[in-house]
Formats: structure tokens, sequence, C-alpha cells
């Protein structure tokens, strides 16, 4: 609670500073205002506390809200030019940090009003940030699909929201839960629902076959905005999903087993095979991004006591990773005005540091030891072995494997081709940062056990 | 009894799906981006009409509680959605998402 309050009030500080004037002190507010959120929200560990019954910060909570503020951080170090042009500074950060109130809120919901508020209060910045490119026609045409699919997905949820309602008498989840294994039949209605949420939550996190829009909006937002995308919304939507359907529905799992496992098994191959075929990096990452959430429904179908962790783990490493790979295609389709495979031949002789930290990065979002990829993957097939699906994690291992090919096309382009010799400058604090990320991966790859442990 | 339970809740139930099913419809297959905008809000107001009903039927007031955090979250949505839509028009000069083509793989 204390990190939605502190986000909240800096939200409000954001689009005070327009008035009053004190733009140029906002950035280093903002990023003093997080590592504050960060540490307050610590305190909230081991509370367990409900709020109204409406949100909780139990464990799971404040680690996902952990998660969400690091890469939140992260990601406003290497997102420094977007907060550069002086008409729209403020608007910026106060998106930005409305969209982060919403995902907090997404990740402790106990009330399916709180599940749909937390998700417009994501969603309705977001759409602004896509097309925060007034003036170029792919950014417009990013904002307008990512509006309407959006917006469409909403309509499902809600709608599906409405016949569990309608089933059981309440929004809230223990109610719904306690209905669900109270032994009285259910109306027909109530699956209904739960099949249309799940459509909604599908096509939030762009799992198969609800993803066709994600690569479309992920390569014509700029570069910016689909690194808070592809990491934070990602999470966000993810730590909703599995809080929805582990505890919640997690008693007439038969109604949506079947599906999920389909969607997993789908999301996978269609993510990781399109990828191989894309010559933009932006869209190869969007393609990438959807096959990793094919990873993630993997662990929400095995739904045991591991999985929790599982995906928290993978979550983090994904988003530290993926990160650090948009800071460099950000970096370099800049420079070289252009975001294709070509655009990165050759930069490991003009800029070596670079160069490493994007092969870290890449090695770990590909699951190569001792990268935070590899195990993040491990703890997910376990997971999902330990269920029983043998069949979706050899589909994955075959996935991975596809997807270490396009991964790898990229590491070859930047040690093995021909550059045009012209050395990229990159900003002393971007370069600390690149530095810190590549270190945080190995090190979360070298010691797993602080954040599998912990939920 | 109510005026809302004089007529039977399944009713109300197939009004809506059918409601929200043109609605979806809507999106899918209309070419101008105002009616796709108008498709969303049938859709989000079927999902109003069928919360009312239940609420009624249930004598619960939470599903009415509800019913004004969507048309809320609705108007906010419809806001930026037409700043977008004006966005793109003096861009493209047109409401036609066909002209919305240059991303594809």
């Amino acid at each position: 609670m204390k990190a939605l309050i502190l986000l909240s009030s800096l939200g409000v500080i954001a689009l005070l500073a327009e008035i009053f004037s004190f733009k140029k002190l906002l950035y280093p507010i903002v990023l003093l205002g997080l590592i504050t959120t960060f540490v307050l929200n610590m305190f909230d560990w081991d509370t367990n506390k409900l709020y109204f019954k409406m949100m909780q910060f139990d464990n799971y909570a404040v680690a996902f809200t952990a998660v969400i503020l690091v890469v939140a951080f992260l990601w406003f170090i290497m997102a420094e030019g977007f907060f550069k042009e002086e008409s729209n500074l403020t608007d910026h950060f106060a998106l930005v940090l409305f969209a982060l109130v919403g995902a907090v809120m997404m990740v402790s919901y106990t009330n399916m009003a709180m599940l749909f508020l937390g998700i417009e209060i994501l969603s309705i910045p977001m759409y602004i940030l896509a097309g925060s490119n007034k003036t170029d026609v792919s950014s417009n045409e990013a904002a307008f699909k990512y509006l309407i699919m959006g917006a469409f997905a909403t309509g499902f949820l809600l709608f599906g929201i409405a016949l569990v309602y309608g089933a059981t008498g309440s929004f809230d989840l223990s109610e719904i839960a306690a209905a669900v294994s109270g032994g009285t039949a259910l109306s027909s209605i109530f699956y209904v629902g739960v099949l249309l949420m799940l459509v909604g939550m599908a096509f939030k996190v762009s799992a198969a076959p609800f993803h066709f829009w994600a690569p479309d909006v992920y390569q014509g937002a700029p570069t910016v905005v689909t690194a808070f995308m592809a990491t934070i919304v990602k999470t966000a939507a993810f730590a909703a999903f599995l809080r929805l359907f582990s505890t919640t529905f997690s008693g007439v799992s038969e109604t949506w087993m079947q599906t999920v496992w389909v969607m997993a098994a789908l999301t996978l191959l269609v993510g990781n095979i399109t990828a191989v075929m894309q010559t933009s990096t932006k869209r190869m990452l969007a393609y990438s991004s959807v096959a990793h959430a094919g990873y993630m429904l993997l662990a929400l179908l095995a739904a045991n006591n591991y999985s929790n962790s599982a995906i928290l783990y993978y979550a983090s490493a994904y988003s530290i990773g993926s990160i650090a790979t948009f800071a460099i295609v950000n970096i370099i389709s800049d420079a070289k005005n252009s975001d294709g495979v070509d655009a990165f031949n050759g930069l490991s002789k003009t800029n070596p540091m670079l160069a490493i930290v994007m092969t870290i990065a890449l090695l770990s979002l590909a699951g190569i030891p001792p990268t935070a990829g590899f195990f993040a993957k491990y703890f997910i097939f376990t997971s999902a072995f330990m269920a029983g699906n043998i069949g979706l994690v050899l589909i994955a291992i075959i996935a991975s494997l596809i997807g270490v090919y396009y991964y790898f096309r990229l590491i070859i382009a930047m040690y093995f081709k021909e550059s045009d010799g012209q050395t990229i400058a990159v900003e002393s604090n971007h370069k600390i940062v690149l530095v810190i990320i590549a270190i945080a991966i190995v090190a979360l790859g070298l010691f797993p056990d602080y954040i599998i442990g912990l939920l | 009894m109510s005026a809302i339970q004089t007529i039977p809740l399944e009713w109300y139930l197939l009004l809506s799906t059918v409601l929200f099913t043109i609605g979806v419809l809507g999106v899918l297959f209309r070419r101008n981006a105002i009616i796709i905008f108008m498709s969303i809000e049938l859709m989000l107001n079927a999902v109003n009409l069928l919360l009312v009903a239940f609420s009624s039927y249930l004598s619960d007031s939470k599903g009415q509680v509800f019913v004004f955090f969507i048309m809320a979250v609705a108007a906010a949505e419809v806001a930026v959605g037409l700043a977008i839509l004006m966005m793109v028009y003096r861009n493209t000069n047109s409401s036609d998402i066909n002209t919305l083509n240059k991303l594809k793989w």
C-alpha cells in the first residue's frame, strides 16, 4: 500500500512541476522517489495486510511490486532521452508513474473491481505513450491498434466478470473461491465467464492466438515505450493472470487447463518461429516477448506451489534482459537510423562494451547457462514437469532451440560481420547502468536461490 | 419486486449476449474507426446491462457500483481514443483503418 500511495503522489508531483516550474528537478525527484518506494515497499514484507477486502499486500504482491520498481528504475535511466523534449516532459513522467500505479494494483488486487481498474490505469497511459511520437505515422498506428485491441480485450474480461458475478453473487476473489469449492453446483454461465476472462487476460499478456496486436504495437511505438510494455506491463499482467487463475479458479481447473495448454503450445511455436523470419530487431524482440509469455504460461498451467516463485524469477530475469536489449537497440537505431539486424554488424569492433552487454542479455533471453535466463527456464520446466505436462515441456524445449537461432543471429552479426567503422557515442550513465544490468544477469544466474526461495 | 424483475433473467442474458456479439462483429468487420469505437462502447454497455440485471436479481448493490466504474473508465478510454484518432487523421486525412498499414511483417 505504501508503494501505491507514494507512486500516486509522485505522479501528482510530476503534474505540479508544470505549474510551479521545477521541471529540471523532476528527473532526480522521480529517481529518488522510486528508491524510497522500493525501500518502503519492503516494509510490507510478511505483514499480509488486507485493505477493505479490495487489495492485499501479501508476499506475492510485495515481491512483484519490488521487481516492477527495480525494472522501472532501470527503465527511467535508459529512457532519459525520452524525458528531454521540453513540451511534454511532465506529461510523460506523470503517465509513466500512473501506469506504475496500475501495475502495482494488478499484482495486489483481491477484488475484480480492482483488477479491472488496475488493468485500465495501466493501459490508458500506455495507449498515449505508444502514440507519443505524434508526427510519425507508425507510432500513430501503434497507439490506435493498441487502444482498439486493449479495449476489445477489456470488453471480454468485463463480460466474463459479469457472468462470474451472476453465478456467484460476488466480485471478491475469496468469496468466489468459496463458492467454487462450496459443493453446490454452479450454473453454466460461471464456466463461460471463466473462459471469457481467460480470453481477456490472454489478450493482455499477448498469448497466441491473441498475440497479433503485440508485434505491430511493439514495432510502431517509440523504443523506450516498447521496452516498458515488454517488461513492466507484461510482468504485471502475468502476476494478475496467475493471481486469478492459480487461486480463485483453481477449483474449476478442468474448464481452463486444456485451453491454456493449447495456448501455451501455440504461443511458444508461433512466437519463436515467426521471430526467426524478422529482419527488424525491434519486431524480432516483440515476437520473442510473445514467446516468453508462452514459457510463463507453462508455470501458470502447472499451478503447483512451485509456479509462483518460478514466474517471479522468470519475470525478473526476462525483464532485466529485455531492458538491456531494448536500451541497446534504442542506442543503435538512434545512431544509425535503422533497427535492422544489419545495424549491429561489427559492433564488437566499434563498441565492444555494448556488444558484450548485448551478448550477455541475449544469452540470458535464449537461456544459456550461467545467465539468469537459463535458471528461469529450468525452474519453469521443473514446475511443468512436476505437474506432469511432459508433452508441453518437450514443445518448450524445441521452441527454445529455435529461439537460440535468432538470438545468435544478432550475436554473429556483432562479432563476425564487417562494420562501417563508426563508433557510437554512448552517455556514461547509460554505460554504467548497462554494466550493472550485465552483472545482475550473471549474478541472478549464479545465485538463483535468493529469488526462488522468496515465495 | 422491482421493475427490472418483471422480465425474466434469461432474457437479459440473451439480450446482453446479442448486443455484445454485435459489438464484437462490429470491431472485427467495420473499417471506419469511429464505428469501431461505437462497437466497443456497445460491448461495454452490454456488460453494464447484464451487471444491472444480475444485481437486481441477486438483491445486491455491488453490481451496480461496478457499472459506475465501467462508465467512468469507458469515458476515459473514449477521450484518449478520440485524441488518438485526431492524431491519426491529421497525418493520414482519413478515418478508414485501412490507411493504417505501415506495420506488417
